[in-house]
């Protein structure tokens, strides 16, 4: 069981992936052929937090267990929590992203019955779409 | 140095700012934005809570709100991390979609393109 627990952290990235990662192909979305600009958003923002994080960590604001996490370490701070960094805004763009797509569909796509009254201006309400990529047409 | 609490705030300061005056991306003036965000927030939510909860990070008392104990709800805490976490991780997806918008438009402007 020891040897499960130091895939806590990494267990916590896996899940993020899996619930962001379908939203590209679901919503046939285009941010991995635009690789240049996925990285002017994630490697500044990735090097100012991992900047944040190595300094909060030398002053004891918080620390890891080293049980939950891989032996690996760099300045310090645990492989998985660089993966973080990385992770976390990708699923935030792709989120963004696929809350978008939800939204064109809904202007561009007529109202599915000709006698519908027409929709309200509203925006998109993605938590039910965006949230269950599986759900919904396809 | 500042505490967490303080440094979680001016990361959300900073992260308005730059989408509002310096990328000029607007992304909190936006119902996109706030639609994404609402969704990032729960899986935030759930995973500071593992995060915290298992104790994979452990927080001192000292740098947050709330005592250091780690509870469920209250306490400086919500699904057992620091509300500070929500701040943390508000500044670090809104200043990412912001220069991903901004990467963007640079790019529709340098090479425009229907669609």
């Amino acid at each position: 069981m020891s040897s499960w627990r130091h895939l806590s952290y990494a267990a916590m990235l896996a899940f993020v992936l899996l619930g962001a990662m379908p939203l590209h192909r679901y919503y046939r979305l285009r941010v991995f052929r635009q690789s240049l600009r996925l990285l002017v958003a994630i490697v500044p923002v990735a090097t100012l937090f991992v900047a944040w994080d190595l300094m909060a960590t030398s002053a004891g604001h918080w620390r890891f267990d080293p049980a939950q996490t891989f032996a690996g370490r760099l300045w310090g701070l645990p492989l998985e929590e660089y993966a973080f960094f990385v992770v976390v805004p990708l699923a935030g763009i792709l989120t963004f992203e696929a809350v978008q797509a939800v939204g064109s569909r809904r202007r561009s796509a007529p109202p599915p019955a000709a006698l519908a009254p027409p929709a309200p201006p509203q925006g998109p309400t993605p938590t039910t779409q965006a949230g269950s990529p599986t759900a919904g047409p396809g | 140095m500042i505490s967490y609490t303080v440094a979680a705030g001016i990361a959300v300061v900073v992260a308005v700012v730059t989408d509002l005056f310096i990328l000029r991306t607007a992304l909190v003036r936006t119902r996109a934005w706030w639609a994404a965000y609402s969704i990032v927030v729960v899986f935030q939510l759930v995973t500071n809570g593992w995060l915290t909860g298992r104790g994979i990070v452990r927080y001192d008392a000292d740098a947050i709100i709330g005592s250091g104990r780690i509870v469920l709800l209250g306490d400086g805490r919500i699904a057992y991390a620091p509300v500070e976490d929500l701040a943390f991780g508000f500044a670090l997806v809104l200043l990412s979609c912001g220069l991903w918008v901004w990467a963007g438009a640079k790019a529709g402007a340098a090479h425009p393109r229907k669609g």
